[in-house]
């Protein structure tokens, strides 16, 4: 069993757990996830790790509500304990060598580009961050980012906070004002980095992305997360879940992602109404 | 001595009818009744030669448990099996006995072999039902021991030496200890009742289960030799990657690995209402391969409401699967379409798996594994709809160990490289055994290697102490 050390509302949908792990916090890297049950009936549920302390032995996840396990894990508070919680899985995020790097954060997907940012700014790399958000309410992790970037882009949707815009108007802007990348990582929902690699393939500049699709076992068992990069299939668990944007084919990615959405909707549906008679 | 039975068949294994069982996960095979067991026990001759000594890949003494089971002895038919078997109610269901110790059966000349896997589930099953002696735990001597995985080998492995005093942790990957008897083998076949009375019996004499632990990302082989006080280390973490044919639209919405479709239905029990975990099954699966995961999966299939078609490019001579399995496969209704072979799998245009494009075969000479290869015929390409395809190819060891352990060898194919005879790797203190080795095959011989394992870890172990 696994504690919850502290629990915080970074929005009204997502969720910030600092989680009591301290074998998996002694090796964890930024661009790793672990897997967790909430409860001993739970479905296995992968998150990206979003912070770690090795010293204090903590895991942090940040993980937006959204299907009936995430409301089960967000109905958990300060002291109760996750089931199962294994990690680290998953090749850490290559960042060795790099001066000057865009990081693009997309929704709750900034929470996995945020470690990956630090990590190349404490390094000495330049960080431009660029994340954007749907609105001003929806915005998390400004201020951490902040600290870890030389550059920092925040973008609404509906221009209530920052600037108005997508991700990629603000990284083609950058991109245009002669900006030159070692790398740009991009991590958010499919679609977004679909656009952002496909802007940075014109500029040639070498990019990675963060694909979380569904798996069981997050150890190369299932074959689930299979994705096809660079014309071969490859398996998100073992072989990411970085991958190179321009090889990625995003279209089979996001139909793979539909796979059990009525599944998932009349199960969050029954979550919901469950907790709702609870409480 | 009680009269022989010479009746040249077996005693016939009670069943759930077909109709009725395509409908639940119950188990099929029900067991046999003492009496029953006592009249099929009588129909060993206790011959001389003991051929099924020899075809029992741990030579468990079947002459002499048989004796006892025919006299009622059953807690002392129970004690001659123990000696060489941990595992006994999982390899009386799922040991392929025809080609075994069944298969060397002197009755099985003229007529029908002794029904010995039948007659070692009776057994078993009756200890687990009847003793209510505590299992008591051994003198510790003090050595601690690590086992890399729970399946058949690591339970075995960790038995034997926690029978000897020594202190044993198991590190299991996934949530639940049994490896492939929880997430592969299904309900039906294995109850997971039967696996867990197995593991609360190691739990019993001392084993300690450490789940959730992915060695080789969490903690490495390394660090359990120099950190964690291991003296040494078995791996048996099995044959888990899932094959895939490589052909067009294989990562179609639809498609899944056995691996993926069996550890959502049986691990996540997806097949119980309400679970948190999802299944598309589909109104009609085509299942790829003719070996006991591909019986499991289509059998799988049938009980969540599919009709079912079982794709293999050989013939049913040909087929790995335990013949019970085929049998029972049958029963249920499942289609089996020998001499075919999947080329394409062919979308709906939105994602969703519409069809798969098969050629027909036919055999030629064999191949280096001794089977007929089987050769396409030109222009005999054929379309089977279907909404979901359950690829059961085969599958092969993780390379998360391999990768992570310095100087460890493997074969080309990531099987680990052991003396056979000891388990014995290319480094010193690390033991492998079962599917990690040899690749994928069976729950007795992944049993065998962890008994010689743990054998070659005490000797190991005692030896350094004497130094």
């Amino acid at each position: 069993m696994f504690e919850i050390l502290k629990k915080e509302e970074l929005n009204p949908t997502v969720t910030r757990m600092i989680v009591s792990a301290p074998l998996i916090a002694k090796k964890a890297e930024p661009g790793q996830f672990i897997i967790l049950r909430v409860d001993e009936n739970g479905e296995r549920m992968p998150l990206t790790i979003a912070d770690y302390d090795r010293e204090k032995g903590t895991v942090t996840i940040i993980f937006q509500v959204v299907g009936a396990t995430t409301t089960a894990l967000n109905h958990l508070n300060e002291g109760d304990s996750i089931h199962d919680f294994v990690g680290p899985l998953g090749k850490a995020t290559d960042t060795e060598g790099l001066k000057k790097v865009a990081v693009v954060g997309g929704g709750v997907g900034s929470a996995i580009a945020y470690p990956i940012a630090k990590k190349l700014y404490e390094q000495g790399c330049e960080v431009h961050s660029v994340v954007g958000f749907r609105n001003r309410d929806l915005v998390i992790l400004e201020d951490e980012f902040r600290q870890v970037s030389h550059k920092l882009m925040l973008m609404t949707d509906d221009g209530s906070w920052g600037e108005k815009g997508l991700v990629t108007d603000a990284l083609g802007k950058l991109l245009d004002s002669g900006e030159k990348y070692d790398r740009v990582f991009a991590i958010g929902p499919l679609v977004m980095m679909k656009y952002v690699s496909l802007l940075t393939k014109e500029y040639g500049v070498k990019t990675t992305v963060s694909m979380n699709p569904v798996m069981i076992d997050g150890t190369g068992m299932c074959g689930g997360c299979r994705l096809t990069a660079g014309g071969k299939t490859k398996f998100a668990c073992v072989d990411g879940p970085d991958f190179d944007g321009h090889e990625v084919d995003f279209d089979e990615a996001i139909a793979r992602s539909n796979m059990y959405k009525s599944f998932e909707r009349q199960a969050y549906e029954e979550t919901c109404k469950l907790f709702e008679e609870a409480d | 001595m009680a009269k022989r039975n010479m009746s040249p068949k077996k005693n016939e294994m009670p069943a759930q009818d077909p109709e009725i069982r395509i409908k639940n996960f119950d188990e099929v095979a029900l067991g046999y009744t003492a009496e029953q067991a006592v009249d099929e026990a009588k129909r060993c001759l206790d011959c001389k030669h003991k051929l099924c000594v020899a075809g029992c890949p741990v030579a468990i003494n079947i002459p002499a448990f048989i004796q006892e089971t025919a006299k009622g002895n059953f807690e002392k038919a129970y004690e001659i099996i123990s000696e060489s078997s941990s595992l006994p109610a999982v390899c009386g269901r799922v040991c392929p006995q025809e080609t075994q110790c069944e298969a060397k059966c002197v009755r099985g000349i003229k007529g029908e072999p002794v029904g010995i896997g039948r007659l070692e589930r009776f057994v078993a099953d009756y200890h687990i039902k009847n003793n209510k002696d505590k299992i008591e735990k051994p003198k510790p001597n003090n050595h601690k021991v690590a086992v890399i995985g729970s399946g058949p080998a690591g339970l075995t492995c960790a038995g034997d030496l926690a029978k000897k005093g020594y202190s044993v942790t198991i590190f299991e990957a996934l949530h639940m200890p049994g490896g492939v008897l929880v997430y592969g083998i299904p309900e039906f076949r294995l109850p997971m009742e039967i696996v867990q009375t197995e593991i609360n019996a190691l739990k019993e004499l001392g084993v300690e289960i450490a789940t959730n632990m992915v060695i080789g990302k969490v903690l490495s082989i390394d660090e359990l030799l120099n950190e964690h006080g291991f003296e040494a280390v078995f791996i048996g973490t099995g044959a888990g990657l899932p094959k895939f044919m490589r052909i067009p639209g294989e990562n179609l919405n639809g498609v899944y690995s056995a691996n993926e479709f069996l550890t959502r239905v049986n691990l996540m029990k997806a097949y119980e209402p309400g679970s948190s975990t999802p299944v598309h099954v589909g109104k009609n699966v085509v299942v790829v391969g003719g070996g006991n995961v591909a019986m499991d999966a289509a059998r799988c299939a049938r009980r969540l409401g599919a009709e079912v078609t079982i794709v293999y490019r050989r013939t049913e001579k040909e087929l790995p699967a335990r013949v019970e399995e085929v049998e029972h496969a049958k029963e249920e209704g499942i289609e089996f379409k020998f001499l075919t072979n999947p080329v394409a799998i062919i979308g709906d245009g939105n994602g969703w798996t519409k069809k798969i494009r098969c050629q027909r075969m036919e055999l030629s000479e064999p191949d280096e594994s001794g089977r007929a290869r089987p050769v396409p015929i030109p222009d005999s390409e054929y379309d089977i709809e279907t909404d979901c395809v359950i690829m059961a190819i085969g599958t092969s060891p993780n390379p998360l160990i391999k990768s992570t352990t310095e100087g460890l060898e493997t074969e080309n194919w990531g099987g680990i490289i052991v003396d056979k005879a000891t388990g014995r790797t290319s480094r010193e203190g690390v033991f492998a055994g079962g599917d990690a080795v040899t690749g994928a095959a069976t729950v007795i011989e992944a049993m065998g290697a962890g008994k010689v394992a743990a054998a070659a870890i005490d000797k190991y172990i005692m030896e350094k102490e004497k130094k």
